[in-house]
């Protein structure tokens, strides 16, 4: 009964701030709005959205975000410095990762941080998502940067998304 | 005593300031190193890297600019730039992907050897409409 009502509670939490944040105002009746338009988009378009999302430790999720931010602002700077000191430095190469990741969401995200973190390209995910394919721009060693990825990323990803029951 | 508030207003105002004009810098020195580096690197998958710093850190340091310009002006704080944010952080590793990965799959030219996974996938993909067979020949249940 309570999932038919309420079928995705996060997406009802991250559409209301949404609505608040867009219409940058934070009075009572615009977050009131906010939540009836997170209520009522889920229930409409449910047949969208097959899963409910389940976040096993939402305040990894937070350490993770800031680690990630952290990791974008080291890395862009030695790209900055890559890129200005000429393409000698640069050592591209294509990765594979083996991932030990299965939900989709977590998949997307570990591709996605990949992406962000500048250096690296997550360019090629196989057919049966066990494997991403990385392309990374100074590569000094393939299996490093694989475990990198693997330690620094999928790990946590892991435990926040899929925890050992 | 009004003069000491009045000086302490000031002074907040100067470092707002510097602090706006430092990140304002910072993030559109960002953004020029990305499109330098989409213009003067190699070939197709190492140029993707240009575009995904500048939309990081570059856009990122403007936006934070926006924030604190936008929200010591008396009107209210004002924090939609981090749905900016959180928008272009959502959609610009997805482009880099799927550009990647239409790349891949035409065989675009690289500097760094292409991963042959890709091509088995491909070959497997043209045939997706017949029962796929692993190496000993038997019909695989999938």
């Amino acid at each position: 009964m309570l999932s038919r009502l309420l079928p995705h509670p996060l997406l009802t939490l991250a559409l209301a701030l949404t609505w608040v944040l867009l219409v940058n105002s934070f009075t009572p009746g615009q977050a009131l709005l906010g939540v009836l338009l997170g209520w009522a988009i889920p229930v409409f378009t449910r047949r969208f959205w097959p899963d409910r999302v389940r976040i096993a430790r939402p305040w990894w999720l937070v350490f993770f975000l800031l680690k990630v931010l952290w990791d974008i602002l080291v890395a862009n700077v030695a790209v900055a410095a890559l890129i200005l000191g000429g393409q000698r430095f640069a050592r591209p190469a294509f990765v594979p990762v083996p991932l030990e990741l299965r939900s989709e969401l977590a998949i997307s995200i570990l591709a996605n941080t990949v992406s962000l973190t500048p250096g690296t390209v997550s360019a090629w995910l196989s057919p049966d998502r066990r494997t991403l394919i990385v392309h990374g721009l100074r590569v000094t060693s393939a299996d490093a940067l694989a475990q990198e990825i693997k330690t620094r990323y999928e790990r946590p990803l892991r435990d926040i998304f899929e925890p050992p029951c | 005593m009004e003069n000491l508030t009045a000086l302490v207003a000031t002074q907040t105002e100067h470092l707002l300031e510097i602090a706006v004009s430092a990140l304002i810098v910072i993030g559109a020195a960002f953004t020029f190193i990305g499109s330098l580096g989409l213009a003067r690197l190699g070939d197709f998958y190492t140029r993707l890297h240009g575009p995904t710093k500048a939309t990081t850190l570059g856009v990122g340091a403007l936006l934070i600019a926006s924030v604190i310009y936008f929200s010591t002006r008396g009107e209210g704080p004002s924090l939609h730039e981090v749905l900016v944010t959180v928008f272009l952080f959502i959609t610009a590793p997805v482009s880099a992907h799927l550009l990647a990965k239409a790349a891949l799959h035409l065989r675009v030219r690289s500097i760094a050897p292409p991963p042959l996974a890709v091509e088995g996938a491909d070959a497997g993909q043209l045939r997706a409409d017949v029962p796929r067979t692993n190496s000993a020949g038997r019909t695989e249940s999938s």
